[in-house]
């Protein structure tokens, strides 16, 4: 944010939850750092966080913006309201923009954009020219303009050869390559997950394996490399034990789930409701309740939203012709909350650990103790409402958890110590 | 009943009833003026987004008979090659007053889709891989014929289950009325959870015909070769296949059933359509009678929760 964050608050009657732990305490917020209460001045305006959680501000890895080049879609401005609503203060732009984000004048550009949104933008940058999955895209020119992810969004490179030398070309750099898992040429044409719901509603399915056999991949690459490989929404009960059991023995992984995996499950296709078509597709409910332990147990590091606007005409059209993807800005912390994870795991997932994999900082970096960038969001986790898109602040219309009852909602967000948003409403 | 989407949809009692108003249907087709006027001042489109002649021209002669009149979108020459999506084609045609849509679609879901955009009531005349539910309303009546009641009659249907609409409705309408399914098909021609489904699974087509009341052969497309999901047509064929020798083995009273067209050659030998056993004309016939009792289930007095068996004054010839 350009404007000099002069007002002073005090947050007060809360339960701070940061990677330290959680204890009651107020803290006051004085020219965009955390300061102790008593050193704020007499003008501090108090929000009150009674009965509410204060945690440092939500970091998204995984959320497309629709700027540059699907303005009519979604703009910085409205995935960034949409993004502090969710209690998000700084997102990942994903980079299969038009243009795509692979040179540092798009970067540069992409930065100058980022301008109009309320909450912090970090740029990722694509591994390869236009995210095709041909050759490599200027790594290091990209690295100097200052990304630290790079990612062909979608299924991942195919081409392990290509994988291959990503790894190596950006490990010095220091550079994750973050990306997806699965592997085409065993999915084939897929509309949803392979099993007895595909097999009912008679469309082609994306056999679990065909994810597994991509992350066994990217592992393997992963030890040979020594380079950071961090994987895009996994959806699988067999991805999170492999993954588990990779990031247990110390390789360079990482991994994430999509808030909407924790949720929701095969069987509610059902009815070829087209805003439920997301990539990976919705897996089996076992998957499911697979995700939401594997986010506990902290083998999955990261809970995403996934980000992935549409106009309605995108999904007014047969199932296997619709755009897949779903809005999850403003209810990614409501449906984790919702599915039944405690909240310290959730904001782990959502705040602290993400920062960390995106080179924000360490955990402790992001603690909320005096002297540290006021990025904060108030939670009421008992709040219960019912997700509906038209009252969203995204353009976007595809939300996949439309009408669905949702309990734990963003109060508060301050983002470099300006209020964004107060009782739940964005403010200027 | 509003719409006619998926057997699977259907509660028993009312696929039983549509089987059972389907004779007097049958019969207005048999007399010299062969109209009754229960559908009169009512129009029925049909919408084929893939090519079909049997099952379009069978809506389109159960409409006529009923006197609704009827519609044809004629897709490969209307806006929707200049790219008009299903939702504005069929809200165009809605607009010009119509109470029902035939729409046969090769996305699975798509009649879905459409109950949303229109109010009209929609008929699934075949979506993709999924359900093709007057296809099964007419085998159940064509077997009832053969058969009488299909309670603990064993069906045997062959082929390429994976991709069929018609599978997936008979194997939901056969077993709602009670009868034993049995799929024969290689592994890679079967949906990957078939073991969720309430059939028997068999690869060996002479075991399976041995205590079989009626078989069912489905169309085998020469493209499943290509995509590896067979080795070739002659295999096929040998495996699958209803050969000469298979047919010679079968009872005479076990019907032979193909949804047409039929492959001579590849799923059934040339010459075993000739058999008196094969009831592929009645399954043809029966068509028209049970698009009839669907017409006038949904949109006759039927839909209004009225006796469902047309009234006299109805059922009188027109003119």
């Amino acid at each position: 944010m350009s404007a000099a964050a002069s007002q002073s608050y005090i947050v007060r009657g809360g339960t701070l939850i940061d990677a330290s732990g959680t204890r009651p305490d107020d803290l006051a917020i004085v020219d965009g750092v955390i300061v102790p209460v008593d050193e704020a001045p007499s003008s501090a305006i108090e929000i009150d966080a009674g009965g509410a959680v204060v945690s440092p501000g939500l970091v998204d890895m995984h959320a497309h913006v629709g700027e540059p080049g699907d303005e009519p879609v979604e703009t910085m401005r409205s995935a960034g309201e949409a993004a502090v609503l969710g209690g998000f203060t700084t997102v990942l732009a994903m980079p299969n923009t038009f243009p795509p984000v692979d040179t540092a004048a798009v970067v540069e550009h992409v930065r100058i954009l980022s301008a109009d949104a309320l909450c912090n933008v970090e740029i990722a940058g694509t591994v390869t020219v236009g995210a095709k999955g041909e050759r490599l895209a200027p790594l290091g020119e990209l690295a100097a303009a200052g990304v630290r992810v790079v990612c062909d969004p979608g299924p991942g490179i195919q081409n392990p050869l290509l994988m291959r030398r990503a790894l190596e070309y950006a490990k010095p750099l220091g550079l994750t390559i973050a990306q997806g898992a699965e592997y085409l040429a065993l999915s084939g044409d897929a509309q949803m997950h392979e099993g007895e719901w595909s097999s009912r509603l008679g469309l082609p399915g994306a056999p679990a394996e065909s994810e597994e056999i991509m992350v066994m991949r990217d592992i393997a690459l992963a030890r040979l490399t020594g380079g950071r490989v961090h994987f895009q929404t996994l959806s699988t009960a067999g991805a999170f034990a492999i993954i588990g059991a990779a990031s247990g023995s110390g390789l360079p992984v990482s991994a994430e789930v999509a808030s909407h995996h924790l949720a929701l499950c095969d069987a509610d296709l059902a009815g070829y409701d087209t805003n439920l078509k997301v990539t990976p597709p919705l897996r089996s409910a076992g998957d499911a309740r697979a995700a939401a332990s594997a986010v506990a147990a902290g083998r999955v590091d990261v809970i995403v939203s996934d980000h992935t606007p549409h106009s309605s005409d995108r999904k007014d059209r047969p199932f296997d012709q619709a755009e897949p993807g779903s809005v999850g800005l403003e209810t990614a912390l409501s449906v984790a909350l919702t599915s039944g994870l405690d909240i310290e795991s959730v904001l782990r997932a959502m705040s602290w650990r993400p920062a960390e994999l995106i080179g924000l900082g360490s955990p402790t970096d992001r603690a909320l103790v005096p002297g540290a960038p006021a990025d904060i969001c108030v939670i009421d986790p008992n709040a219960t409402y019912v997700a509906s898109v038209a009252s969203m602040a995204t353009n976007g219309t595809n939300s996949a958890v439309e009408g669905v009852e949702m309990r734990g909602r963003v109060r508060t967000t301050f983002v470099g110590g300006q209020l964004v948003v107060d009782q739940g409403k964005v403010m200027a | 009943m509003k719409h006619l989407l998926s057997i699977e949809e259907l509660e028993t009692e009312e696929l039983r009833e549509l089987l059972r108003i389907t004779p007097s249907f049958a019969e207005v087709a048999s007399r010299r003026i062969a109209k009754v006027p229960a559908l009169r001042g009512q129009t029925v489109a049909t919408l084929f987004y893939e090519d079909s002649t049997r099952t379009r021209l069978s809506f389109e002669v159960a409409a006529k008979r009923l006197s609704a009149d009827t519609l044809n979108v004629s897709v490969s020459s209307s806006s929707v090659n200049k790219g008009e999506s299903l939702r504005d084609t069929a809200e165009t045609i809605e607009a010009m007053g119509i109470d029902a849509i035939v729409m046969r679609h090769k996305s699975s879901g798509a009649p879905w889709q459409l109950t949303k955009w229109v109010e009209a009531s929609v008929i699934n005349a075949g979506d993709g891989w999924h359900q093709h539910p007057t296809q099964a309303l007419l085998d159940c009546f064509t077997l009832q014929q053969s058969l009488g009641d299909l309670a603990d009659r064993h069906i045997v249907i062959v082929g390429d289950i994976k991709h069929s609409r018609v599978a997936r409705s008979d194997v939901a309408a056969f077993t709602m009325l009670g009868a034993t399914v049995t799929l024969v098909a290689p592994p890679t021609l079967l949906p990957p959870a078939i073991h969720t489904w309430p059939v028997q699974v068999s690869h060996d087509l002479d075991q399976a015909l041995t205590d079989a009341d009626a078989i069912y052969l489905l169309r085998m497309q020469n493209e499943r070769q290509n995509e590896a999901l067979v080795p070739d047509m002659r295999e096929y064929t040998a495996l699958y296949g209803l050969t000469a020798a298979r047919a010679s083995r079968l009872a005479a009273s076990v019907p032979i059933m193909h949804p047409g067209p039929m492959n001579r050659g590849i799923e059934i030998a040339a010459d075993v359509p000739d058999l008196d056993q094969v009831v592929v004309i009645d399954q043809v016939r029966n068509g028209v009678a049970v698009r009839m009792a669907v017409l006038f289930m949904l949109l006759g007095s039927g839909s209004s929760g009225l006796p469902v068996i047309p009234p006299p004054e109805l059922a009188g010839a027109s003119s």
